[in-house]
């Protein structure tokens, strides 16, 4: 066995050596190197909130993609992928490729051209300003509340790999982000997500490549898997036509219409976190051109999480078992397999690098929090409810002491989070909370310019409370579960899918009926915000290979066969 | 992207970490290599000296982006 892996008796899985040490520091030496370099190129609005609006598709695209690879990426869906097996790819797949293109070839060239600085700034244009102030305190609140999680399970990694203080671990991360962000804004959060990308690969990448030299290849792996737990857990669809036929307890209707037609929709398309990535390209065909890059990398993203968990359902000589559990037998927990099978394969330096992809994956996702939080609370919530008259410089003063806070915040949401049972659960039911009626309300918004001011706001704030109203439901009665995940056999993450999809129904009903009842917009009014009004700008005379809709169709292709190679 | 003024583009700062992230891998795989840790202390397919040939290829790209991308080149 490893040496580094302290299979029992030990506070932690694995032991660093010098040099694993000396390249976990220099990361951090090297993200505060960045932030302090940039930090002359944050001096005003533009450049601190929006990074200048000068990134490249191919910045803009990587970043899009690392927001999103955080603390849930890397050890939740790894544990998820060891849980459910391959079914876990669907939040990889079509929880996230259509919706990405749909943000690259239809949303996007609203949210550029209106020049707006956030989702929030969007609303507020398109539906007044009641729908901004809804969606962005909403938007502030899950925020700060990701970022905890996230900052919860970098604790929680660094205690079980390595032994850390838990505390010492969220204070020198959050730190780090903090001043980084507050120095170079969001060009640093950008620069240092690139940087994640690269490293998270660098760091990642062998895991996947041994595992499958150790099990024999794919077709042995599978084989393993069979005989460990089910055949069911090799196969993407063949189990869905039932609630009882594969390990997650979903029907397909959950997968394509909860998660990749309201949930992956509304994250990819409407959450701030990632769009704002986006809003910072340097024009239209590079803001178009970014999610299509991001959706080609992140069909490759699975090779790194989903296939280390599946090797560890396949090869690991230890059986995991839910969080709850492992607490109480002091076993090890889904969420540890990722640590496991990093400290199976990877020797001294190796492993340095495994962990600092791990940290540099955690911090990443919180600075794109904190960083979009910053700029929602600045440009959506304090400069139209609080202060209108600061100037530039006064806001900018704004974002960093923002910053500030929003770690500080983050932290003591962090410590909350620790007495939640699942991060998993926990974050999925933020999601369907905000994001899917929230993904209602701004398509209407773009594609159907009878939609009125009151019909986005009412549509919102039912949609809103429905999901709240659901989830809560079946906290208290358990056996609820049944209506709203049409099934006594579905487990939560079905719950969420399904909850998610009547949230947003309620919102688009309610926009629709109350709109109806209402006077019409003048169409003066919905230039550049609604299709029909808007004259959608030109990705130039470029040639076919260098047109988003070109790329946009390879990678649909790719999508599609995957699909079926892993069916 | 580059920043104007200081010419330092973000890629210049992706090759630094693979370039010194890859020299301490090779070294530490190539001193394991010639030192051995006794059977039991090993890695899993410890045989393969993953550590030399990632390590490796991690200075190749990480060197190849320092110097492409280095900011006496970008003024040039």
């Amino acid at each position: 066995m490893n040496l580094a892996l302290v299979v029992s008796g030990s506070s932690s899985l694995v032991h660093l050596h010098t040099v694993d040490m000396v390249i976990v520091v220099f990361y951090f030496a090297l993200v505060l190197a960045i932030g302090v370099y940039l930090k002359g190129r944050a001096n005003t609005g533009e450049d601190f909130f929006m990074a200048g609006r000068e990134m490249t598709a191919w910045v803009a695209g990587l970043s899009f993609l690392s927001a999103n690879l955080g603390a849930l990426e890397l050890m939740g869906w790894a544990g998820s992928a060891y849980q459910y097996g391959i079914l876990a790819t669907h939040w990889y797949w079509i929880g996230a490729i259509p919706a990405m293109l749909f943000l690259a070839l239809v949303m996007m060239p609203f949210y550029y051209i209106s020049k707006t600085h956030s989702v929030p700034g969007y609303l507020k244009l398109r539906f007044g300003e009641p729908a901004r102030a809804l969606s962005a305190v909403s938007f502030a609140f899950m925020t700060v509340l990701m970022s905890g999680v996230n900052m919860f399970a970098m604790a929680k990694v660094m205690q079980i790999v390595l032994g850390w203080d838990i505390n010492f671990s969220i204070w020198v991360s959050s730190l780090t982000v903090a001043v980084y962000v507050t120095l170079g804004g969001l060009r640093s959060a950008i620069f240092n997500e690139v940087l994640q990308f690269f490293l998270i690969w660098a760091g990642a990448l062998l895991i996947p490549i041994l595992g499958l030299y150790e099990a024999g290849g794919w077709g042995n792996l599978k084989i393993l898997i069979a005989q460990r737990a089910s055949e069911q857990y090799v196969h993407l669809w063949a189990g869905l036509g039932h609630f009882s036929t594969n390990p997650m307890g979903i029907h397909w209707t959950g997968i394509v219409f909860g998660l990749g037609a309201v949930i992956s929709m509304g994250y990819w398309t409407t959450d701030f976190l990632v769009v704002q990535r986006i809003l910072a390209a340097k024009d239209i065909r590079s803001a178009e051109m970014a999610p299509i890059i991001g959706a080609g990398f992140k069909m490759l993203v699975p090779i790194i999480v989903i296939l280390p968990g599946l090797l560890g359902l396949g090869l690991l000589p230890m059986k995991l078992v839910p969080e709850s559990v492992a607490t109480v037998t002091h076993g090890y927990s889904y969420n540890d397999v990722l640590p496991l099978m990093l400290a199976r394969y990877c020797g001294p330096g190796l492993l340095g690098l495994g962990v600092t992809a791990l940290i540099a994956g955690f911090m990443s996702g919180m600075a794109g929090n904190v960083s979009a939080f910053t700029t929602v609370w600045t440009y959506d919530i304090y400069r139209p409810l609080i202060n209108s008259k600061g100037s530039d410089h006064h806001y900018v003063n704004m974002g960093r002491w923002t910053t500030i806070i929003g770690v500080l915040i983050s932290v003591g949401t962090a410590y909350l989070v620790m007495r939640s049972a699942s991060i998993m659960d926990y974050v999925q039911a933020l999601f369907s909370f905000f994001i899917a009626p929230l993904f209602g309300t701004v398509v209407l918004g773009m594609l159907w310019k009878r939609a009125t001011n009151a019909g986005g706001f009412w549509g919102l704030l039912c949609g809103t409370l429905s999901s709240v109203s659901m989830w809560t439901w079946v906290k208290i009665d358990p056996t609820a579960l049944r209506y709203v995940a049409l099934s006594p056999d579905a487990k939560v993450l079905a719950q969420d899918m399904y909850q998610a999809l009547w949230s947003f129904l309620v919102c688009v009903i309610v926009t629709v009926v109350v709109s109806l009842a209402g006077k019409p917009q003048p169409d003066s009014a919905l230039a550049g915000l609604v299709y029909g009004e808007t004259q959608i700008p030109s990705v130039g005379d470029v040639p076919l290979y260098q047109k988003p809709l070109f790329w946009a169709a390879i990678v649909g292709i790719i999508f599609v066969v995957l699909n079926i190679i892993f069916w | 992207m580059t920043t104007p003024g200081r010419s330092a583009s973000i890629w210049f700062f992706i090759g630094i970490s693979l370039l010194v992230n890859g020299v301490l891998i090779l070294g530490a795989g190539l001193y394991e290599y010639a030192h051995p840790p006794a059977p039991e202390l090993q890695v899993v397919l410890f045989r393969l000296h993953s550590g030399v040939w990632w390590g490796g290829l991690l200075t190749l790209l990480g060197g190849f982006y320092t110097w492409h991308y280095a900011p006496s080149r970008a003024r040039d």
